[in-house]
């Protein structure tokens, strides 16, 4: 999914046309075809073919009995996607996934920027060092980091409700209460990711050239107005590819809530993809799960061409 | 989802082709949290009176290990012999994954059907046949705090549902503002089904083909249940947001829990050494009608048809259900043993708190055996009851709604037993 679409998103690559007729042919084939013949054959075996084969479970009810025996397995047509949509829990999980994307991706992109921006200024030491700290999160495992977050959302001892404590706020039961629970969760991811964005901002930025801001500082551009006007615009494709990586990144929520939450409290922070898993894997009723798989691919694919549309009419 | 499935596709060719051949049999055995630690001095000692085989012991942690055996059960990478909690017993078997062990029981000379309590027994009985053999057994019944059941004006522990209300109304009567008469964790099933079964109710009817919640019988418990919560008796808390309980059960946050053997243990370890006599257990209370009867839960032995060292995995499970060996499986992990003679052999009755579990488990019955079981309960019980608890929803609608995901749940079940009964010949 993902680069598929980064070959939309990259700056378009100088294609030089090849004339097609003098090509060496075997079988019928152009030579080139078979130079890519074995990649193809692993994308369509490992990569296609699943893809179908979940499609096709999704209209079945493949379920442990169906593992058992094949002659369990009954086509259901759309009942899935109909059953689906009855479920109050998979609204719930939609609900709590748009909330988790809509709010945890710009605050996710901004941190990113914010951090890449701090890092690539002349008045900063110790680069090296702060990228590797910024970025160390990214590479730990995550049910390490949960070990530690837990003890710093912990109602009496953490340190996240020791500093509220000094402001006079709080105390906050960050994991038992419906209503903290998926900020908290948000918080923990943001942190646990912006790294990665953070350096491919910093490559963005890199690589706008110099004089461009030479001549807007000659202008008489201020910190501020060099910021919007220049920086901004020249990170376009960048931008795009941060907001539709991420985006893709965080409809995928589970890890986070599965070691921190199991989806608690009363579902608060219980994701399409855990409702997925759950029914995949807890009841094993994988043709049930198939649907699930499908709505969120369909729901990840209008999410992105929205976005798509949207930073091309802006950056036209 | 894809990249689980196209792992799955990568494993499948190598499922099966683990057991190096050895001049020993190489048994695989499962075993489930603590369990499979703990029970290590049993298993050398197997292998000291079984020179020509060899145990091989996998630890599953009891949080994955229905999602592992499904997974291995697709992936043919199954055990030969496993600890499965009993209520999953009628699942594996529907899989077909599960040995009958109705014959090999039989003529075994060392095993004694008698022995075994008769509701634990039959949690291992799908549809007439054994298929499986009972490793530990444990049921929930009622912690109390005595001192305070005597403070409140009852010296003895409740016997009858009348008399149980009466005393937590009591006892609630004296309790400060956060406090309770009992603890009940609204994300728990047991307790409402555990009063299910004590009226004799029904949940699942016509051979667990359709959700009877809705009936007479199970909203009689079901009343009864939440009226606990409507009188603010008890705490409307799941029991993840309980930290320690046993900490709040010797402040007397609650005087009254209802929960298992395992923790008899953990309470003595975890209260003050004061507290000893300050509590106690007692058998569930009896309902207006019909015993006392409380939940058959428990761990089983089973043996995996594809297994390939059946008669020498038949031997292992055989010597771990000696008498002599549930004792000394009851002091290594505390589990309490699923045969009388071993309770007598053991001193165990002579423990007041474990005692009072005798006595329960010679009347516990199964919960119904069908596969959708623990996805009904879990999934959806849980849900209505806390719907009805926390959101205020009406008792009897709500359990009209739950019928009708059960039964939606349970589809697929009415149609395989209409196609099975429609060919007889089609083999099960």
């Amino acid at each position: 999914m993902a680069y598929l679409l980064i070959t939309d998103v990259a700056p378009a690559a100088t294609q030089k046309q090849v004339p097609t007729g003098s090509q060496p042919r075997l079988w019928g084939l152009p030579a080139g075809w078979w130079f890519v013949a074995p990649a193809l054959a692993i994308i369509f075996l490992f990569f296609l073919a699943p893809i179908f084969a979940s499609l096709l479970l999704s209209f079945t009810d493949f379920d442990i009995y169906a593992l058992a025996d094949w002659r369990n397995l009954r086509f259901v047509g759309l009942d899935n996607y109909h059953q689906l949509f009855n479920t109050p829990r998979f609204w719930t999980a939609l609900k709590n996934t748009l909330y988790f994307v809509l709010l945890g991706g710009p605050l996710s992109v901004a941190t990113s920027l914010g951090a890449a921006l701090l890092l690539e200024a002349k008045a900063t030491r110790f680069k090296a060092l702060w990228r590797t700290v910024f970025f160390a999160p990214v590479v730990t495992t995550l049910v390490a980091v949960a070990v530690v977050w837990r003890y710093l959302y912990h109602t009496q001892y953490g340190l996240i409700n020791h500093l509220l404590a000094a402001l006079h706020i709080g105390p906050i039961d960050w994991m038992g209460s419906p209503r903290w629970a998926m900020p908290a969760i948000i918080l923990l991811a943001v942190w646990k990711n912006f790294g990665y964005n953070m350096v491919i901002f910093m490559a963005g930025l890199q690589s706008i050239p110099r004089e461009l801001y030479e001549a807007a500082e000659v202008d008489g551009a201020s910190p501020t107005r060099r910021f919007w006007h220049v920086t901004m615009p020249m990170l376009g494709p960048t931008f795009l590819f941060v907001g539709v990586t991420t985006m893709i990144g965080l409809f995928q929520l589970f890890a986070e809530p599965y070691v921190m939450t199991q989806g608690g409290p009363l579902d608060s922070t219980y994701s399409l993809v855990m409702l997925m898993y759950e029914q995949g894997f807890r009841w094993w009723r994988l043709g049930f799960a198939s649907s699930v798989a499908f709505v969120l691919f369909a729901l990840t694919l209008a999410a992105t061409s929205i976005q798509l549309r949207l930073q091309r009419r802006s950056a036209a | 989802m894809r990249s689980s499935l196209l792992a799955l596709a990568l494993l499948l060719p190598f499922a099966g082709c683990g057991a190096a051949e050895d001049s020993r049999q190489t048994v695989d055995f499962w075993a489930m949290g603590a369990e499979g630690e703990r029970a290590l001095p049993l298993i050398q000692e197997f292998e000291a009176a079984h020179p020509d085989i060899h145990i091989r012991v996998e630890q599953v942690p009891w949080n994955a290990a229905h999602e592992k055996l499904l997974t291995a059960f697709a992936g043919n990478s199954l055990p030969d012999v496993c600890q499965l909690g009993n209520t999953w017993i009628a699942e594996f078997a529907a899989l077909g994954a599960l040995e009958d062990l109705t014959e090999r029981v039989e003529m075994s000379s060392d095993i004694d059907k008698r022995d075994y309590f008769a509701g634990v027994w039959n949690s291992n009985v799908v549809a007439g046949l054994t298929m499986g053999l009972p490793w530990y057994v444990d049921t929930r019944l009622l912690f109390y705090r005595t001192d305070l059941l005597k403070a409140a004006g009852h010296d003895k522990p409740p016997a009858t549902w009348a008399e149980w209300m009466q005393a937590l109304r009591d006892v609630q009567a004296r309790q400060p503002p956060g406090s309770y008469a009992i603890l009940l964790p609204v994300n728990e099933f047991e307790q409402p089904m555990i009063l299910g079964l004590e009226v004799g109710a029904e949940m699942l009817r016509d051979n667990a083909q359709y959700g009877n919640f809705s009936g007479e019988r199970f909203r009689e418990a079901f009343r009864f249940y939440v009226n606990i919560f409507r009188e603010g008796l008890a705490p409307k808390l799941s029991n993840t947001r309980i930290s320690n309980v046993w900490q709040e059960f010797e402040r007397g946050t609650f005087a009254m829990y209802i929960t298992g053997p395992w923790n008899v243990g953990e309470f003595r370890r975890r209260m003050s050494p004061g507290m000893e006599d300050k509590w106690s257990t007692a058998p569930w209370p009896r309902p207006p009608h019909g015993p006392a009867s409380s939940n058959a839960g428990g761990a089983s032995l089973v043996l995996f048809k594809n297994s390939p060292h059946k008669d020498a995995a038949w031997e292992f499970i055989k010597f771990l259900q000696q008498p002599r060996q549930q004792i000394r499986f009851n002091e290594l992990t505390g589990n309490l043993p699923p045969g009388q003679k071993a309770w007598q052999d053991s001193g165990l009755l002579d423990d007041k708190k474990f005692a009072a579990f005798y006595e329960q488990l010679k009347n516990v019955t199964p919960a119904p055996a069908a596969p959708e079981w623990e996805q009904i309960m879990t999934g959806e019980f849980v849900k209505t009851a806390e719907a009805v608890i926390n959101g205020g929803a009406d008792m009897d609608e709500a359990l009209k709604a739950l019928d009708d995901k059960v039964n939606q749940l349970l589809e697929k079940r009415r149609w395989m037993l209409a196609r099975k009964s429609a060919s007889p010949t089609f083999e099960h």
